[in-house]
């Protein structure tokens, strides 16, 4: 029986803290005798540090200790190199945290960050991407385990014998997380149990990382995440903020909060990587795809390899008989590269979804239509029907409520005074996947439901979504049911990434609602005093789904504006059409659409990490000079989905909507801009300089 | 908690001050380090967190707050500067237990995600709206005679200080302009 909580548009659970202000971050709650870590990053990009002078800061006011290498408790060298912070002198790239001074107060602490002297050995370094850098190697498998390479025809033959051919390649910069909270832990180690209030997306694993790291049980380590500023994915798993504090509590037996500058998240804590994209296309005259390659090359650092899954979007988005995806990969002397929402997908389907639109001008067939021609109900990589995939229905909804019939695709053909207008469209896709999670469900004697989870709320609105789950499962009104998220006291569960948490999460929350209603009717006299609790582990039910091709779907139209003498882009209004599942709240999901498509615009636009190649590091490394999608910039962004109902996902029957909304989203405005100006910019982000001076834009 | 005086003592005497603001209402007595900015004041001495540290480079918008009335951004103003004057944070919106109508706004247009950039947009978007009460124009005002007239557009460019990485700015427009539209 369900109370159809599901579906409903509650407001969020903690909408109240969060405007009032009472909402505590990482590193605000009070504690007792605090003490202050601030972060020194290295100046050098390579080499080694031969001498830490300490006299200065330590003779400071305030300056209790400078943590470094020669100093610092020891750490078990675990499998996360990037974690393995202040134990060797060795520096692998610039902005690699090399020390950590503590002191009473954060001021204090800042000035000994500038009065430590380090002194270093520099090698030569190599920190730029190039498609024919010398260190261009094949990995072993991509982000998160999927082949390197892929192939299925006769990709070369196919592509020589088609009439219509599409040869291009697409560049993206080093984009930038930047939640709006950086980094930020409280650590405090008590009778060598050590808690943490930390900013990550996954309690879970930052107690895991933690104990392995610090050689304590896991059981003595807890991480407390209630309310966290944003991840997008830098927060996956425990970053250097939490390590660098727990080293700092540790050293001076006190206390201490840390929270990472902006300028020193740029990097270090990760970042999307750069990508060189060739896409070759080739179909017959009506526009059917013959032929297909995606080859990608990204960066890895020196330390760790993180494969980016650029091409392995293009392996199921549209079915070709001749079809090939590589991967190529360069240890550069930069921070280690890392989830930003959608990896993989997000750059893949600006090549592949710009590719497309190409050919669709090549062919001389509406865009709309070529991905419609191109539709597959079989997913051409696994070769099984997709258990739902809605991409025609999306695109012809959006089509629809964007205006998108009667388009005139001749570029350079709409002016409103100075203005060039210009509309363009993608699809979008981003597998539905979910991870093992354990959940606890108790009922009092007063009739209310206590549901108990160490879920993650990043701002997705999971607290929420997870509460209505939870009243439905258990039958009751959801005004009855009281959530507890983010902290590993709780049953442990996967973190807020991949678009998993919601399918994750939710699915034990209603097994263990399901065993609790079981319990409840065996129980004629009602519940105990001591309550009733029933406990839930989808481990093995998770792990025995079917392997199947599960997918979310969408459609992007995008109108712009371009200004014909300066060569401004402005974005006039972005429409999304999705089909993800159950919608388990509309008012939630409709901001967490919005934001990925916002976040496209950003990255089609205005975001870039410049990197100098003298330093080695990104000189824009802030928020004046990386600028990131504003108030201003937003005109019009509107997002809507399908009905649709998959049984073959999860109890919740939900697909996951995190991430879907940036996949094609800068492909839609790049495609926007061509029509608008007749250029063809393949090197994100789509600056005006790139516009002014060609021979359209006079 | 920690407390001012607590801190203080572990600077240098002659590189502290002892100042006395209004803080959401009620006077203030704090001695602090010449050093400190009013949003680590309001942080870490007076335990108002509600102000948030995006940038502390005057970049975000997220430690925004009302000082004497106007908008500010918290990290880029000394609070030994601050003797006399008077300062409301995101927790002196409303009073103890009650939401302000642009309070009550975020929350029924879905107007934050995570909520970080929040305190500082609803500060912000207070400030603002009683600088086009006032008739301040904007960068994007045609007419700079005739009173300002809150547009979509105005909204967005006078809000372009606050960054949201969420990107909730569709819905922190609505909520604003229907605040302004009921007042
Ligand atoms: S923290 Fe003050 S503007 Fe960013
Ligand atoms: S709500 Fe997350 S940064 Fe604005």
């Amino acid at each position: 029986m369900s109370t159809g909580a599901v579906g409903r548009a509650y407001p969020r659970l903690e909408g109240r803290e969060k405007v009032t202000g009472t909402a505590r971050y990482a590193v605000e709650y009070p504690v007792d005798g605090i003490t202050y870590g601030w972060a020194v990053p290295s100046a050098v990009v390579r080499g080694r540090i031969t001498r830490v002078d300490t006299t200065q800061a330590l003779a400071s006011p305030g300056v209790l200790a400078v943590v470094h290498h020669g100093n610092a408790p020891r750490l078990a060298p675990g499998p996360e190199p990037e974690l393995w912070l202040l134990q060797e002198p060795a520096v692998h790239y610039r902005g690699q945290y090399v020390a950590v001074v503590v002191a009473t107060s954060l001021e204090a602490a800042r000035e000994g960050a500038r009065l430590v002297r380090i002194d270093y050995d520099a090698g030569p370094h190599s920190t730029v991407l190039t498609d024919d850098h010398p260190g261009l190697y094949q990995p072993d498998h991509v982000n998160p385990s999927y082949p390197t390479d892929t192939a299925e025809g006769d990709f070369d033959a196919g592509y020589a014998a088609a009439p219509v051919r599409v040869d291009v390649t697409y560049r993206t910069p080093a984009y930038h997380n930047n939640p709006m909270e950086p980094h930020a832990t409280t650590a405090q180690w008590r009778d060598g149990r050590l808690l943490v209030h930390d900013s990550n997306q996954g309690a879970t694993s930052v107690r895991a990382t933690l104990a392995e790291l610090f050689e304590v049980p896991p059981e003595s380590v807890r991480v407390v995440a209630q309310h966290v500023g944003g991840g997008f994915g830098s927060k996956g798993y425990a970053k250097a903020a939490v390590v660098l504090t727990a080293l700092a509590a540790r050293h001076v037996d006190r206390p201490v909060k840390l929270a990472l500058t902006r300028q020193q998240i740029f990097g270090p804590i990760g970042y999307r990587t750069p990508t060189i994209q060739r896409v070759r296309l080739a179909a017959d005259a009506d526009g059917r795809l013959t032929a297909i390659c995606h080859d990608a090359i990204s960066q890895t650092s020196t330390i760790r390899e993180f494969a980016e899954q650029t091409a392995v979007y293009t392996r199921s988005m549209y079915a070709a008989p001749h079809r090939r995806t590589t991967h190529r990969l360069v240890r550069l002397d930069v921070p280690t590269p890392f989830w930003m929402r959608a990896p993989g997908e997000c750059p893949g389907a600006y090549a592949l979804e710009s590719a497309m639109d190409e050919l669709a001008l090549a062919v001389g067939i509406d865009p709309v239509e070529l991905r419609i021609r191109n539709d597959t109900e079989v997913d051409p990589d696994q070769g099984r029907p997709f258990t739902s995939r809605n991409l025609v229905a999306c695109l012809r909804e959006g089509a629809q409520r964007f205006g998108w019939t009667d388009r005139d695709p001749t570029p350079r053909a709409r002016r409103d005074g100075r203005w060039l207008i210009g509309t363009g469209m993608a699809g979008s896709s981003y597998p539905a996947r979910a991870r093992p999670s354990s959940a606890r469900a108790t009922a009092r004697p007063d009739g209310s439901f206590l549901v108990q989870i160490n879920a993650t709320d990043i701002g997705t609105g999971a607290r929420t979504a997870i509460w209505q789950v939870a009243a439905d499962a258990l039958g009751v009104p959801p005004e009855r049911v009281e959530i507890h998220i983010g902290d590993t006291a709780l049953p442990t569960a996967p973190l807020a990434g991949g678009s998993m948490g919601t399918a994750s999460w939710s699915w034990a929350v209603i097994r263990a609602a399901q065993t609790l209603r079981e319990k409840l009717q065996d129980l004629p006299g009602g519940v105990p005093a001591d309550d009733v609790s029933a406990d839930a582990d989808t481990t093995d039910e998770v792990g025995g789904q079917p392997t199947l091709p599960r997918y979310a779907y969408g459609a992007q139209f995008a109108e712009v504006r371009v200004d014909a003498d300066t060569g401004e882009v402005r974005l006039n209004r972005m429409l999304g059409v999705f089909a993800a599942g159950r919608v388990v709240n509309p008012t939630t999901a409709r901001s967490q659409l919005i934001g990925g498509m916002t976040m496209g615009l950003s990255m089609a636009l205005h975001e870039e990490g410049l990197l100098d190649e003298r330093y080695g590091d990104w000189v824009n490394h802030d928020l004046a000079t990386y600028h990131i999608t504003g108030c201003a910039d937003v005109e019009s962004v509107e997002a809507y989905w399908l009905d649709e109902h998959d049984d073959e996902l999860n109890p919740a029957g939900v697909k996951g909507i995190g991430e879907i909304g940036i996949v094609g989203a800068a492909a839609a405005i790049a495609n926007a801009v061509h029509h608008a100006t007749g250029v063809r910019v393949r090197d994100l982000p789509i600056r005006l300089d790139k516009l002014v001076g060609t021979s359209s834009l006079a | 908690m920690q407390g001012g005086g607590e801190n203080a003592t572990t600077t240098d005497e002659r590189h502290s001050s002892r100042v006395t603001f209004e803080v959401n209402g009620s006077s203030r007595e704090v001695t602090l380090d010449n050093r400190t900015t009013l949003l680590d004041a309001l942080r870490e001495h007076l335990d108002l967190t509600g102000a948030k540290k995006g940038c502390d480079h005057g970049q975000c918008g997220s430690c925004t707050v009302l000082l004497d009335g106007r908008r500010v951004k918290s990290c880029l103003v000394f609070a030994v500067t601050l003797e006399g004057r008077s300062v409301v944070s995101v927790e002196g919106l409303a009073g103890p237990d009650e939401l302000s109508p642009l309070q009550a706004a975020f929350i029924a247009h879905d107007a934050f995600q995570c909520g970080y950039c929040t305190p500082g947009q609803l500060c912000s978007a207070r400030g603002m709206l009683d600088e086009v009460a006032r008739g301040w124009p904007s960068a994007v005002t045609d007419d700079l005679s005739a009173p300002a007239e809150l547009t979509d557009a105005e909204i967005r460019e006078r809000m372009a200080g606050n960054l949201c990485r969420c990107a909730a700015y569709p819905h922190i427009v609505a909520a604003v302009r229907e605040t302004a539209a009921a007042s």
